[in-house]
């Protein structure tokens, strides 16, 4: 087995916008590009520089059949490898290690973008993540999904709508040290909870918002880390977990496979008890409720606890989501890369404003599919 | 050139495929993936608690499905599991192999199950690919996966009479072994006799890319299981067949000489020089056994043959010509009938090294080689000209051969 580790050496984020009409996505890859190469001056020389580019993107969103084809340009993979995770962008990462970790690139690559603005309706797209048969036809998307979640998750936790508008006015405060974040406009609780209903219990300021992203990220070998970076991040830990499809074969409250997600990855990371060894975390809170209920499956809440664990001011405790998190605003297939690159600025002591002291161990957390039928965890240290 | 050293060594175990054909009224989209799943665990002699990760992948803009790995898990027992799903287009069941055997081979997991399918009886494939091109630049030009260019480049540097007998041969070469698959989609029971009716009548599509000529569009999965040499060692109910080396060359989306300019090495060849120099390979027709080339269209797969085997002039088609590619012959191309015969997308890059697995083991069937196969290639092909390109063997023994 290998004892090798693999290094984040950069991170650069395109800032999320509500609607960036007058960019193109290849222009915001391209300024990510950019980004990367001036930290590090990494090229893409044949026996050098990157030969191997992992990217993410989604043919919906994008409205394009092989979504990475259009950027394969700005992706420098001219005569490169390439390959698309279609999945969230934080598996790109548990991806990209497995092939710096096989022996077949010294780096990697990872670009990851989306324009939720393009598309009529994030909506319409997600009902298209249901079978054709029964979930597709009485309309179900990753909303409504979400709203049975939220249903059942206040009950069994005891979340009130206050609980509700506490999370989101408390992002939006994180966010407004975040210049990377999409909506940083500090609000008070009444307006979120007079914020108009898009499906029972969840309202428009519980759910993120219409984003267009772009970020990306190089990583390299132990070996070969130290010839783009002096302060290399390390990926110590990563796992992901599939639940099953119907959402009545699921308990949708009780984060089956994000604790076995989270189990897997701390093992491979060495972590005991997380509440004690890890400084920083960023979840993948689409909506206001999913937060506390991600804490739960992450270990850092007991289950059903969520209320308490707000009440007793939890989020500031464990530095959740300094970012603004996603509820600030990220789109929905590299919302988790943006989770992971919020950590890695942390870790490395670059995160501006937002900067706490001390980090050491930070994790990045990513869910996709309807009421979080699938999750990811990513281990990262200093 | 430096040599490829991986981290530790990955087989494939097990090898597994439905059924390919233009409609699968009897299955819907899991049902059809569960039944490679199942026939890919059988072959392996394993069950689905023995997999610790599942790497799946299509072109779901074809089905229209979000996210579909979501809804496949009910099929591909991903529920509990790590899960990956990878796309590069036409070119993805290739990648998904070489996702599983990076996956294997960096120590994360020890036996990792790799699924592709479509069902393209579900879309419109046309429209699909049509939908690929740059909405400002190039969709109006786009006529899906149909490309005439080759064959009138062909015309050109051949003569009109050479280039097209050649076409068609490679057609009906690849008729004649589908037949002797009885999974092939298509199988039309063509004979040499055919050729000038065939060049004369068949449909013209683009130019002088006919109907004959083109892939077919079909419904089909095919899952692979790869495992590491450790497992191995404790014993596999078929012998294992070594993944030693891939690469994937992928290009800008600009369809290269479209305008005329001057023609830029094909991915192909890079992808071929590249892989073969890092492998020591000097003359990959000798090498190889057998070659199971991604095949979109007759045209192509006479052009590409060049490529892919580092071949000048008209090397390739006197080798064609010779019958030094028939499924006897020195360097037999396709003995499952290719993607001419069966395209279920999503699967059809997978089924090259699938097929090209069962060669080495002998477990093909009616379309088994005679003589042993000890070295295999296999290729995908999707995007805009992007290429995969992987080595398989029969025995570890490259291993020996001093790199250094």
């Amino acid at each position: 087995m290998t004892t090798q580790r693999v290094a984040i050496c950069a991170v650069a984020q395109h800032r999320n916008d509500p609607d960036l009409w007058h960019k193109r996505f290849q222009g915001m890859l391209l300024d990510v590009l950019e980004d990367l190469q001036t930290q590090t001056g990494f090229t893409f020389d044949e026996e050098t520089g990157v030969n191997t580019i992992v990217s993410c993107s989604d043919d919906f969103f994008d409205a394009r059949t092989i979504s990475n084809n259009g950027v394969a340009d700005v992706l420098g993979a001219q005569y490169r490898g390439e390959e698309k995770m279609a999945q969230e962008g934080l598996n790109a990462l548990g991806y990209a290690q497995a092939v710096i970790l096989s022996g077949h690139a010294g780096l990697v690559l990872v670009m990851g973008h989306c324009k939720e603005s393009q598309a009529e309706s994030r909506n319409a797209i997600t009902n298209l993540g249901f079978d054709p048969f029964y979930g597709r036809a009485v309309g179900l998307d990753y909303l409504n999904a979400a709203a049975l979640q939220a249903r059942a998750y206040m009950k069994k936790a005891n979340l009130t709508e206050g609980h509700l508008a506490g999370i989101v006015v408390r992002a939006r405060q994180c966010a407004a040290r975040n210049p990377y974040a999409n909506a940083r406009e500090i609000i008070a609780a009444g307006k979120v909870m007079s914020s108009p209903l898009l499906c029972d219990p969840i309202r428009e300021l519980h759910a993120y918002p219409v984003s267009d992203g772009a970020v990306g990220m190089l990583l390299a070998s132990e070996e070969r880390a130290r010839e783009f970076t002096d302060r290399p991040v390390w990926l110590t830990g990563f796992a992901n977990c599939m639940d099953s499809y119907f959402l009545g074969d699921r308990d949708l409250t009780a984060n089956f496979a994000l604790k076995q997600a989270a189990g897997r990855a701390y093992r491979k990371a060495g972590i005991a008890d997380p509440r004690k060894e890890i400084d920083l975390v960023e979840v993948m809170d689409a909506y206001a409720h999913q937060q506390p209920l991600w804490l739960e499956g992450l270990g850092f809440c007991g289950d059903g606890e969520g209320a308490r664990f707000l009440d007793e001011g939890g989020p500031g405790k464990y530095r959740v989501n300094l970012s603004g998190g996603m509820l600030a605003g990220n789109p929905l297939v590299i919302a988790g890369l943006y989770r992971a690159a919020e950590a890695v600025l942390q870790l490395r002591g670059e995160a501006g404003e937002r900067q706490v002291p001390d980090v050491r161990r930070a994790l990045a957390h990513s869910t996709a599919g309807p009421a979080g039928q699938f999750h990811s965890v990513a281990i990262l240290e200093k | 050139m430096k040599m490829h050293v991986k981290n530790r060594n990955v087989a494939v175990i097990g090898i597994g495929q439905t059924s390919l054909s233009s409609h699968k009224e009897d299955q819907n989209q899991v049902e059809m993936v569960q039944e490679a799943v199942i026939n890919t665990l059988d072959d392996a002699g394993l069950k689905i608690d023995d997999i610790d990760c599942i790497v799946h992948g299509n072109m779901e803009l074809f089905e229209m499905q979000f996210a579909p790995d979501l809804w496949h898990s009910l099929g591909t027992g991903a529920c509990g599991k790590d899960e990956y799903r990878i796309t590069t287009g036409g070119t993805t069941g290739a990648t998904l192999v070489c996702a599983a055997d990076n996956l294997v081979a960096s120590g994360l997991y020890d036996t990792v199950l790799a699924i592709g399918m479509e069902k393209l009886q579900e879309g419109n494939t046309t429209g699909g690919i049509t939908n690929m091109a740059d909405p400002l630049w190039f969709r109006n030009l786009q006529t899906g996966a149909l490309t005439g260019t080759t064959a009138q480049e062909m015309i050109d540097e051949f003569g009109e009479e050479r280039a097209k007998r050649a076409a068609m041969r490679y057609r009906i070469m690849m008729d004649k072994h589908a037949m002797l698959n009885p999974r092939a989609h298509r199988r039309f029971g063509l004979e040499y006799s055919q050729m000038e009716d065939l060049m004369a009548n068949s449909p013209p599509l683009v130019g002088e890319l006919r109907l004959i000529h083109m892939c077919s569009q079909s419904d089909g999965a095919a899952a692979m299981i790869f495992t590491s040499e450790e497992k191995v060692k404790r014993g596999t109910k078929h012998p294992p067949v070594w993944v030693r080396d891939h690469i994937q060359v992928h290009r800008e989306e600009t369809i290269p000489n479209l305008f005329g300019f001057n023609k830029p090495e094909m991915t192909h060849r890079c992808a071929a020089r590249t892989l073969f120099a890092r492998n020591g390979i000097q003359n990959p027709v000798e090498y190889f056994d057998v070659f199971e080339m991604y095949d979109p269209s007759a045209w192509w797969a006479v052009d590409w043959l060049r490529e892919f085997l580092l071949l000048s002039g008209d090397e390739h088609l006197r080798m064609l010509e010779a019958g030094e590619f028939d499924l006897d012959g020195r360097l037999p191309i396709n003995p499952s009938g290719g993607v001419i015969a069966s395209n279920p997308i999503g699967a059809t890059a997978m089924l090259r090294p699938a097929e090209a697995a069962l060669q080495i083991r002998g477990d093909a069937g009616g379309h088994q080689i005679q003589k042993e196969v000890r070295h295999a290639l296999a290729s995908g092909f999707g995007g805009t000209f992007w290429t995969a390109l992987m080595i398989l063997e029969k025995d570890l023994e490259w291993q020996e051969v001093n790199h250094d």
